[in-house]
C-alpha cells in the first residue's frame, strides 16, 4: 500500500503537535508508525474505521473506561496498560470472556512522541498478555495546557458463557463475600511518585488483567452473584454500592482484610485510610456461603489471587450500611468516601 | 517496633477493657472530654466506646483546628487568591470548608483560583522559590503541633531573603480553650470530669501547660496518645484518679511527651509568634491570647500585613449546633441538621468538615449505632473463663 506520507517519524526527538490530530498526513503517520505499528492485528491491518468480528450466539457485554492519571508512568505500570486492564476487568466482573479492545487517544500539544511510544508499547504488550486485541481507535490532539499529557478511552466488548448471572443486585443476606488480595497497592504506588509527593517505597500498582482469574472462578462456581472491582474509592465505596445495589447491609471483619505493611504505613503518615484507596488488580466476589470453599481453592492457585480471603458478609440492613468489627474489637460503620480523600493535618 | 499495629492490639484492648470494667464505680458517670480531634477520629474509627462500660462518657471536645477556623478566615484567603491573585498553599483538610456565600477553597480552585495542597511548609517554600514572579502565601493553621514548622519557614524566608513569600497565620493555642471550655459553668457547662489531654500539641508545649486544669479546675487529665490503646490507657487512668480523688495531669504518653516539652521549638516560636490580643474560635467566639501572630521583626513575611486583610465576621447557619457541640453541650446527633441536609459532601457546620470533626466521625463511622454492649460483655466473660 503506498503511503501518504514521507520518511519515518522521529520518534526519539519529535513531539506531537497540532498537525497529528488534523486528519491529514501528519496523523496517517502517526497512525502507522506508532499506533497500527504495535497494536498490529488482522483487523487493525484492514485500515477501516471500525473492526467487523463475528460473534456467537449468547450475551454480550460492552465497557468504556477513560483513563486519566497523574503522573503518567507509575511503579507497576503507566496509563498505556492501566487503560487495557481497566476495561478489561470492567468487561470481565459480568463472568463475560473478553474480546476486543477499542482505543481513544486525547493527546496533549508538546507531548514527546517517545513517551507516547512508551505508553503504546505498554498497551500492547498488555493487551498481547490478555489475549485481546486493540481492533480500532481514534487520535485527537488538544492545544497545549488542555490536557494532562495523553487521556486513553478503552472499550471493550465480551460474551458471557451460558447460564452465568453475575449481577451487583444479587447479593443476598448470608452471603459471604470474599477480597482476592491486599489492598490499596495501586493507590499508594502512584501516590508514592506524584511529583509533590515522592516518598521512597518498593510499593508497585497491582494493575493487571483478571479476567483469567475470573474464568476459574466461574468454572468451579457458576452462580457467583456479584463480582467488581474496587478501583476509585477503594473496598469501602465499593462494598457500599454493592449493598445499596441489593439493598442488604453487610459486616466486614477487619483483621482478615490483607493490607501490606507498606501500604499501611504509607496510608498512616499521611492520614489516609486504605479502605478507600484504588486497586487495579483486585476484585470482590459475593457468593453463597456453600461455594465460597470452591472459590477460594481456585483461587489460591490463581498467582493473581493468592492472599484470597473471607472478609465478612451480607446481612439484612433496611440502612444499606456497611459496618465492621476492628481488629481492635469495637465496631464502625464503614462509609462511602466523602468527596476527595484528604490528608489530615496533625 | 513500627507503631502501626502495636498500638491497636485487639487482645490487649480487651484484657484492658476488663480491667475499665472491673474499676468503674457503677453508682457514678465517668464524662470524660477528650480534646483532640485526632482522640475523636480513633474513638470511632477503632470502635473504643464499644469497649466502654455504659457510664464511661466521651464528651467530644474542640480540638479540630479546622473545625475551629472561623468563616471569615477562609473568606480572607478566597480574597487573597482572587483580588491578589496569589499561589495560595494550605494543608489539604482546608480546602472543603464551607465560606461565606457557599465557597470555598475547592471552589475557589475550580474557579480558576491557584490553590495548591501541601505536606509542609517546606513545599511552600519551594513553591516560591520556584516562582519568583508570583506572591506565593501559606495559609498556616493548626495548635502548637503545626506552630513550629511555620515559624521555621518564616524564618527561613527571611534569611534568604525570599520576598514573594509570606504567611497567613492562624495558629491557635490549646490551654486558652481549654480554660474557657472549664471557665463555664451553669447550662453552659460540659460537666465533664476529666479530660484526655492533646498528644502531638504536649509534645511541643510539655505537660506542664495544663495544671491549671488540676490546680485551678480541680479536673484530672491526662495526656493521651492518638492510638486506641493510648486513649483506653488513658481512659482507666482517668477513671483511677476520679475513683481515688487524686487531681492532678499525669501522662500517658511517655514515650513522645515530657513534663517541659520540645524547648527548641518553643524558642523558635517565641522568636517569630507573639500573642494576639484576641481570636474568634468558631463555635466558642472571641478568646483573648488565645492565637498567635508574627512579631514585628518579621513583618514583611506576614500576608496580613502586606495584603492589608480585613477581619470579616461571617455569621454561621443558625440552626447549627457546632458551637454547643464543639463545647461539648451537645451531641451531633441532637442537631437537626445531621445527616439531613448537612453531611460530609456539603457540610453545614464546622465539626461536618475535617474527618477530625464530631459531626464528621459520627456520620462516618457511627450513625445509626444501635447501644448495645452485649458483644463486650461476652468478650469479657470469654476472656475470664
Amino acid at each position: 500500500m503506498t503511503r501518504p506520507y514521507a520518511g519515518k517519524l522521529d520518534i526519539k526527538h519529535g513531539t506531537v503537535n497540532m498537525s497529528h490530530g488534523s486528519g491529514g498526513r501528519a496523523m496517517a503517520q502517526l497512525i502507522d508508525q506508532i499506533f497500527m505499528f504495535h497494536f498490529d492485528n488482522e483487523l487493525l491491518r484492514q485500515h477501516n474505521d471500525q473492526a467487523a468480528f463475528k460473534v456467537n450466539a449468547g450475551r454480550m457485554v460492552i465497557s468504556t473506561d477513560a483513563h486519566v492519571i497523574a503522573p503518567l508512568f507509575f511503579p507497576g505500570g503507566d496509563i498505556g496498560s492501566l487503560s487495557v486492564h481497566g476495561t478489561i476487568n470492567d468487561v470481565c466482573m459480568s463472568g463475560a470472556k473478553p474480546l476486543y479492545l477499542s482505543a481513544a487517544f486525547i493527546i496533549e500539544e508538546g507531548l514527546a512522541l517517545c513517551e507516547l511510544e512508551r505508553i503504546v508499547i505498554s498497551m500492547a504488550k498488555a493487551s498481547r498478555e490478555a489475549g485481546v486485541p486493540i481492533v480500532t481507535g481514534d487520535t485527537k490532539v488538544v492545544e497545549k495546557d488542555n490536557g494532562d499529557g495523553v487521556f486513553i478511552t478503552t472499550t471493550g466488548v465480551g460474551v458471557i458463557p451460558d447460564g452465568i448471572n453475575i449481577s451487583g443486585e444479587r447479593a443476598s443476606p448470608g452471603d459471604v463475600i470474599i477480597l482476592s488480595g491486599s489492598i490499596g497497592d495501586h493507590g499508594m504506588a502512584v501516590l508514592s511518585s506524584r511529583e509533590n509527593l515522592s516518598f521512597e517505597t518498593t510499593l508497585q500498582s497491582d494493575s493487571a488483567a483478571l479476567h483469567g482469574l475470573v474464568k476459574s472462578m466461574v468454572e468451579v462456581a457458576p452462580n457467583i452473584h456479584c463480582l467488581r472491582d474496587p478501583t476509585r474509592g477503594g473496598l469501602a465505596t465499593t462494598l457500599n454500592e454493592l449493598a445499596l445495589q441489593s439493598s442488604v447491609g453487610m459486616i466486614l471483619d477487619e483483621q482478615s482484610i490483607p493490607v501490606k505493611a507498606e501500604v499501611s504505613g504509607a496510608c498512616e503518615l499521611l492520614g489516609l485510610d486504605p479502605l478507600y484507596v484504588a486497586n487495579e488488580g483486585k476484585l470482590i466476589c459475593i457468593c453463597d456461603a456453600a461455594d465460597a470453599d470452591r472459590l477460594l481453592t481456585a483461587m489460591h492457585s490463581d498467582p493473581q489471587a493468592q492472599d484470597a480471603a473471607i472478609i465478612g458478609k451480607v446481612v439484612a440492613d433496611e440502612h444499606h450500611m456497611v459496618q465492621m468489627q476492628t481488629s481492635f474489637g469495637g465496631s464502625r460503620v464503614v462509609d462511602w468516601l466523602a468527596g476527595e480523600q484528604l490528608p489530615r493535618i496533625c | 517496633m513500627k507503631y502501626v499495629n502495636e498500638f491497636r492490639n485487639g487482645d490487649i484492648a480487651a484484657s484492658l477493657a476488663i480491667v475499665i470494667a472491673n474499676e468503674v464505680d457503677s453508682d457514678r458517670d465517668y464524662r470524660l472530654m477528650e480534646f483532640c480531634g485526632g482522640h475523636t477520629h480513633a474513638i470511632f474509627r477503632f470502635g473504643i466506646q464499644d469497649l466502654m462500660p455504659e457510664n464511661v462518657t466521651f464528651v467530644h471536645g474542640p480540638g479540630c483546628p479546622v473545625c475551629v477556623l472561623p468563616k471569615g478566615r477562609i473568606d480572607n484567603a478566597i480574597k487573597l487568591v482572587e483580588e491578589h491573585d496569589v499561589i495560595l498553599c494550605t494543608y489539604a483538610d482546608l480546602v472543603r470548608v464551607p465560606a461565606s456565600k457557599q465557597m470555598s477553597l475547592l471552589k475557589a480552585k475550580a474557579n480558576g483560583g491557584d490553590i495548591r495542597m501541601v505536606y509542609s511548609t517546606q513545599d511552600a517554600l519551594q513553591i516560591a522559590r520556584q516562582n519568583p514572579d508570583r506572591q506565593v502565601v501559606f495559609f498556616a493553621i493548626g495548635f502548637e503541633t503545626t506552630t513550629p514548622p511555620t515559624a521555621v519557614a518564616i524564618q527561613q524566608a527571611k534569611q534568604e531573603g525570599l520576598s514573594n513569600f509570606s504567611v497567613f497565620c492562624n495558629h491557635v493555642l490549646t490551654p486558652p480553650a481549654m480554660r474557657h471550655i472549664l471557665q463555664q459553668d451553669g447550662d453552659q457547662s460540659a460537666n465533664i470530669n476529666g479530660i484526655l489531654g492533646p498528644s502531638h500539641v504536649s509534645t511541643i508545649i510539655g505537660t506542664q501547660a495544663y495544671a491549671f486544669c488540676a490546680t485551678e479546675f480541680h479536673t484530672p487529665m491526662v495526656i493521651a496518645g492518638f492510638e486506641p490503646l493510648d486513649v483506653m490507657q488513658s481512659t482507666l487512668m482517668l477513671i483511677r484518679q476520679l475513683n481515688s480523688g487524686t487531681i492532678a495531669v499525669e501522662n500517658e504518653y511517655t514515650r513522645v511527651v515530657t513534663a517541659e516539652g520540645n524547648r527548641k521549638a518553643q524558642a523558635i516560636m517565641q522568636d517569630v509568634f507573639e500573642l494576639r490580643p484576641s481570636f474568634e474560635w468558631r463555635g466558642l467566639g472571641l478568646m483573648p491570647d488565645s492565637a498567635l501572630q508574627i512579631r514585628d521583626n518579621y513583618a514583611d513575611w506576614d500576608a496580613e500585613q502586606r495584603f492589608d486583610i480585613e477581619e470579616i465576621c461571617s455569621s454561621d447557619v443558625k440552626s447549627c449546633l457546632c458551637p454547643a457541640i464543639l463545647r461539648g453541650l451537645n451531641k451531633p446527633t441532637d442537631c437537626k441538621l445531621f445527616g439531613t441536609v448537612c453531611t460530609p459532601e456539603n457540610p453545614m457546620g464546622a465539626c461536618m468538615v475535617s474527618s477530625e470533626g464530631s459531626c464528621a466521625a459520627y456520620w462516618s463511622y457511627g450513625r445509626f449505632r444501635q447501644p448495645d454492649n452485649s458483644r463486650t460483655e461476652q468478650k469479657m466473660q470469654e476472656k475470664s473463663t
